[in-house]
């Protein structure tokens, strides 16, 4: 069954096609048939992948597919070639099963847009470009989903494109992310330059034996794939773009921020874990970097107004716990945060949509309220959802999860107590925004009220990513409860494992129940300030020093500010100054001759007859007068 | 037959070529220009018959013979232009037929 790898990114890559060239033909129906038939028919074949794999393992416990040769140019033969490891099982389980649902939920969500089969086959060569980067054996061909992802990214949150403002976000998105894409083709070129190949396996192979632990090549060639992880992954100090990535369609953003685009960071540095073993220190500013992060965006979702934007800051947030788990070297625990997160963002996502378009796209909390009763279904998935996000203890997956980083961060050889303390702190944040959105939005009196209420095919994925977010937690358990290892196990295959300095079974249990309190204390000092008492939260405004923070973390510590100090505006300046230089001078003088040229040339043809005879006459005069006196 | 000599008939092509030239620079209306361009070929026809004479050789007269034949055509191409111009513009007057400058 193995043979048949190529089908699951290559049956969305054909529906884009099919979309592409025959799509504004096709009616509605058809369209989303190709576009969900594609993605789900894609699942199906990860699905059975999936099963084929674990049930018989092939040697070596990883199954490469070699489709052909990409090019050849001396040594540097990039194949496309397909990798399939228990990382990408996973990856590809997950990527498939919650595009689906997203697609799914789209075909509805979509149904009066204009642009429909445009939107569904930018959402195919998404989700194909997505597979591509988690199957690929090559980091070539890996770069190929890379940045078809990125580009995705840029055409869908700029779907709505008769908005300036919309397509301003798009390319705020493609821009910065491009910073660190940057870095990361030089990372490439610096590995290729070294090791002499591309070729993922065979380059950990080789970059083991080549650079000892520390090495400045091994340091360089990190901190360079580093850099494109942030990108992509929105990270310090390049998040900025994903907040203004809410400009898109909703089902967009569940796609970025939960199947694709933003995890691919996290899986680039999971995939090249060899690198980071080997480069201490990066690995180390990575879990920096996912602490700083975590805290920095769980802050600004606390004071957003926005539903979809305290999402952003969420998945920001949350990406910050994956990063901090593969800085500490919890690989499998970063792995199954992704899986827990995808499933609950999804599901917060999809669910923030159908509270978008009841009420007439209205996206401020402040204005919602209520609706509990009026969305019954929706109201208890987002709260499962919104749960998880806060790792409500023992029912939830997040809660699983999201334990297993802290537990690392804090006690993992590579951890430490500092890294536990944030994470810790971030994950109180973490509960107190999202129950924040729950009860402004659910909870208290009914502000607007619903004018469009979801049908069955929208319900459906909501139901079944709440399902899969409760009950995906339990292939994981702590030693406390159970000691369920399902999940680490599998992944220890393709990850090493994660080295605990002391562990006894009691401290765990008090770190455990440390951890539910915090998320408990979170849930109540939401439920204080927002529903209980709301003018608490007005007079907590009212001081100088609250009102400085609240503006601080609103526009998200203000980064966008800097940036436009510290990079835009110097850009455009530059560029003003540089538009008329020298160089120019010799350009533009050029034109100004030829100018004037075709000013006195162009006299010369006055249209009177007379004029030409005389030319002519002269012209001849003066011929017989050379021909005669010379 | 008392013979001509040669630069009288030629200086004569001269003028006639010379008037014919300044007919044509001075003229505004348009048939005479177009008069002062058959003087300009009947000068050039007598310099050749005056030539020929000279020598004692018909390629003189054959020549002219030539120039008669071209001159008719040039006459009935320059009147049909002279018609359509008087279509064009209501008149004679070279000058105004200047739409093509620049």
């Amino acid at each position: 069954m193995f043979e048949f790898l190529w089908l699951i990114p290559a049956l969305p890559l054909v529906g884009f096609v099919i979309l592409l060239l025959i799509g504004p033909r096709l009616c509605r129906v058809r369209v989303a048939i190709v576009g969900v038939g594609s993605v789900g028919l894609s699942a199906v074949a990860a699905i059975i992948t999936s099963v084929e794999f674990i049930t018989s393992s092939p040697p070596n416990l990883a199954y490469t597919q070699i489709v052909r040769t990409w090019m050849q140019a001396g040594g540097f033969a990039p194949e496309i070639a397909l990798y399939l490891d228990a990382l990408s099982v996973v990856m590809i389980l997950v990527v498939t099963i919650v595009s689906f649902l997203i697609h799914l939920y789209s075909a509805e969500y979509m149904a009066e847009e204009e642009g429909y089969s445009r939107f569904f086959a930018y959402m195919n060569l998404f989700v194909g470009s997505m597979l591509v980067l988690v199957l690929a054996d090559d980091l070539v061909f890996l770069y190929l989903g890379w940045e078809g992802v990125g580009l995705c990214s840029y055409l869908l949150i700029g779907f709505w494109y008769k908005d300036a403002a919309n397509g301003r976000a798009a390319m705020k998105s493609f821009i910065v992310t491009r910073v660190g894409d940057t870095a990361m083709a030089i990372g490439l070129f610096f590995l290729f330059t070294n090791l002499g190949t591309l070729q993922i396996q065979e380059l950990m192979r080789l970059a083991v034996e080549q650079w000892p632990v520390g090495s400045t090549a091994a340091i360089a060639a990190a901190a360079l794939l580093l850099g494109g992880a942030l990108g992509k992954s929105a990270q310090l100090p390049l998040q900025t773009w994903l907040p203004d990535a809410m400009a898109g369609p909703t089902p967009v953003s569940a796609l970025i921020h939960a199947a694709t685009m933003v995890t691919a960071g996290v899986y680039l540095i999971a995939r090249t874990n060899v690198l980071f073993t080997l480069a201490p220190p990066v690995q180390f500013a990575v879990a920096m970097i996912g602490c700083a992060t975590l805290l920095i965006a769980g802050f600004s979702a606390m004071t957003q107004f926005d539903i979809k934007r305290v999402l952003a800051y969420s998945t920001i947030s949350q990406i910050g716990y994956m990063f901090l788990a593969l800085g500490v070297g919890a690989w499998s625990s970063a792995i199954f945060h992704f899986v827990t997160h995808a499933f609950f963002k999804a599901l917060l996502f999809l669910g923030a949509g159908v509270v978008i378009m009841g009420l007439h796209e209205e996206r401020d909390m402040f204005k919602m309220g209520g609706l509990r009763k009026q969305l019954p279904v929706t109201f208890w998935t987002f709260l499962v959802g919104a749960a998880s996000l806060a790792a409500l203890p023992l029912v939830t997956g997040g809660f699983y999860s999201k334990d297993a980083i802290l537990w690392h961060a804090w006690l993992s050889q590579k951890g430490g107590l500092w890294l536990g303390i944030g994470g810790i702190i971030g994950a109180g944040v973490t509960s107190i925004y999202a129950f924040r959105m729950v009860f402004l939005t659910f909870f208290g009196e009914t502000r607007t009220s619903v004018t469009k209420r979801p049908t069955s095919i929208i319900r459906l994925p909501l139901i079944i990513l709440a399902i899969l977010s409760v009950i995906i937690g339990f292939i994981e358990l702590p030693h406390t409860l159970g000691n369920v290892r399902i999940f680490s196990d599998f992944l220890s295959t393709a990850l090493p494992a994660t080295t605990v300095t002391s562990t006894t079974v009691g401290s765990e249990a008090i770190f455990e129940i440390l951890c539910g309190a915090v998320c408990l204390i979170g849930v109540y000092i939401a439920y204080i300030l927002f529903l209980h008492r709301p003018h608490c939260t007005d007079e907590l405004v009212s001081h100088a020093s609250a009102a400085t923070a609240h503006r601080l973390w609103f526009s998200g510590w203000g980064f966008d500010w800097l940036y436009d100090k510290f990079f835009v505006r110097p850009f455009v300046w530059v560029a003003r100054a540089n538009s008329s230089d020298v160089i120019d001078l010799i350009y533009s003088g050029l034109a100004g001759l030829t100018q004037v040229l075709h000013r006195v040339l162009s006299g010369t043809q006055s249209g009177i007859l007379r004029r030409y005879a005389m030319g002519i006459a002269i012209g001849a005069v003066l011929a017989i007068a050379i021909m005669v006196f010379s | 037959m008392s013979a001509v000599p040669m630069e009288h008939g030629l200086l004569l092509a001269g003028l006639l070529f010379a008037v014919g030239t300044a007919g044509v620079l001075v003229r505004r209306n348009i048939i005479f220009m177009l008069m002062s361009v058959e003087i300009m070929l009947n000068a050039a026809g007598l310099a050749f018959v005056v030539a020929g004479s000279a020598r004692q050789q018909a390629d003189g007269q054959i020549m002219f013979i030539f120039i008669l034949a071209m001159a008719a055509a040039e006459v009935a191409v320059g009147l049909a232009l002279v018609l359509q111009l008087y279509h064009r513009f209501n008149t004679l007057d070279a000058d105004a037929a200047d739409t093509m400058r620049g």
